[in-house]
């Protein structure tokens, strides 16, 4: 029966990892691109800017981060969570995961702007030109030909940042969320077993490899032509 | 009036003065090769041609009509218009590496048809029925250049002297009035030069003016009706092949020739 309960348990706390994960990946892509233009921008406020946050978000803990978003409201603007719940007729439960979200959205978000730049940055010169000299507009060079060369050149990084992602959203917990890891901690303490433990890692495990699959399985594809 | 004139071109990077005053003209049919040692100016004329670098002073005018003045500010979109005038071959090709060598060549053909139809709000057939034909062009280009059996390839699966001949067809998709080439064969093992060579020969042609910078001296006096010798920023000597290679005037353009010859 306890195993039942503990399976029950550590389903719920995966599908809140799932869905961190998931609304984090779908949003920090988009913000990442963003902030890798912002980062090359010749608006030297803008570059400056972009520059300067993604200093601070990769210089400081994601745990802290993950707090100081949950305290914002609070601390800076003076609204409690209450207030905020009644107002927006949401769960508790549903705001401190949007806070988390927020948090985890900002710091891989600007995670995966360096490996984007980092691609654009990598394109060959001549790419660009050869564009230019075709008569393609800025936007048609990005589009029709620098833009799959970048997401080529950033898949094996940013795989790299995915799975780590995975495991971080352990780091939700902080804001209350009651991910994988924390509900396995709860169990932990409820049954005075540490098998909730292991039973959490196998979880990560298989996830991460059905991931790993997925990113080999992209390589794969994008592989039929070398630069 | 010629159709092809380029007067007065100057151009710095910072301190460094790269061009200092160039002036020639070209008929469409005729081909110019611009010779003349590294650093004496060469590709950075061409790409002040192609606007990938702007001049600092000076005028070029195509078929009677100032495509570039020095003086004048151009927006994106003019710009972009004046560069359709001419296409530019590169040394190191720069094919798109993602597409296979038709597409390469279609792509830029097929952005404008698109662009073009849209305005013209034309319908899905319409559209369909000019990509095809764009499709159509692009096969025959790249049979032109002798690579009617390659057109799925990616440039990845070719030798460098078959990518330079899909980029000669992809320059030559858009029509320009004036192909320019810069060094086409300086990357290419030596055994690979002659089919680009023989490629770019055929290229002579009534509808359009071509401009060749190369390092290839047979290749420059066959296909030439002028050769301009480049030496530190200027034009030193300009004139028929025969002239320059068998009796250039200037002591600079004698010991550039001599070395070459001695190479």
């Amino acid at each position: 029966m306890d195993f039942i309960i503990i399976l029950q348990n550590l389903l719920n706390g995966f599908g809140n990892t799932v869905l961190l994960f998931a609304i984090t990946l779908i949003a920090a892509l988009p913000l990442g691109l963003l902030i890798a233009f912002g980062s090359m921008s010749k608006f030297i406020p803008i570059k400056a800017f972009c520059r300067g946050l993604v200093w601070v978000i990769r210089g400081t803990p994601l745990l802290l981060q993950v707090l100081l978003v949950t305290l914002v409201p609070f601390y800076v603007f003076n609204i409690g969570n209450t207030e905020i719940i009644s107002f927006l007729g949401i769960k508790m439960k549903t705001l401190l995961f949007s806070y988390a979200c927020l948090a985890f959205i900002i710091n891989y978000g600007c995670y995966f702007s360096e490996i984007i730049r980092g691609a654009i940055e990598s394109v060959p010169k001549g790419q660009f030109e050869a564009g230019k000299v075709l008569g393609m507009t800025k936007g048609q060079i990005f589009r029709k030909v620098i833009l799959f060369q970048v997401i080529k050149k950033s898949l094996a990084p940013a795989s790299n940042e995915i799975i780590t992602l995975v495991k971080d959203t352990a780091l939700a917990s902080i804001a209350g969320v009651i991910e994988l890891y924390t509900s396995a901690e709860h169990l932990v303490n409820q049954f005075i077993v540490l098998t909730p433990l292991l039973y959490a890692a196998i979880f990560y495990l298989i996830f991460n490899g059905v991931l790993t699959l997925l990113f080999a399985y992209l390589e794969k594809k994008m592989s039929f032509y070398k630069e | 009036m010629s159709f092809f004139e380029v007067k007065n071109i100057y151009k710095s990077f910072g301190n460094a003065q790269i061009l200092k005053g160039i002036n020639f003209t070209l008929e469409k049919g005729e081909v110019v090769s611009i010779i003349g040692s590294s650093g004496s100016g060469k590709t950075t004329l061409l790409r002040c041609l192609n606007f990938l670098e702007f001049a600092d002073m000076g005028t070029i005018n195509i078929g009677g009509e100032e495509i570039y003045n020095a003086q004048k500010n151009y927006n994106d979109a003019e710009l972009r218009a004046n560069r359709l005038h001419f296409g530019l071959v590169f040394q190191s090709f720069n094919l798109f590496p993602q597409y296979s060598a038709l597409k390469n060549v279609q792509l830029a053909l097929d952005l404008q048809t698109k662009e073009r139809l849209q305005k013209q709000k034309a319908s899905k057939a319409e559209l369909k029925e000019a990509l095809a034909k764009n499709m159509q062009i692009a096969t025959d280009l790249l049979e032109k250049v002798g690579l009617g059996n390659k057109i799925k390839n990616y440039p990845c699966e070719l030798s460098g002297g078959q990518c330079q001949r899909v980029a000669i067809a992809r320059a030559l998709a858009l029509k320009p009035e004036i192909l320019c080439f810069d060094e086409p064969t300086s990357a290419l093992d030596p055994e690979l030069t002659g089919e680009v060579l023989r490629v770019i020969k055929d290229l002579r042609s009534a509808e359009r003016g071509m401009v060749i910078v190369t390092h290839e001296m047979e290749f420059a006096r066959e296909v030439s009706d002028k050769i301009i010798f480049m030496a530190d920023g200027v034009i030193e000597e300009m004139g028929a092949p025969e002239q320059i290679f068998e009796n250039p005037t200037r002591a600079k353009t004698k010991s550039f020739l001599k070395n070459y010859v001695h190479r």
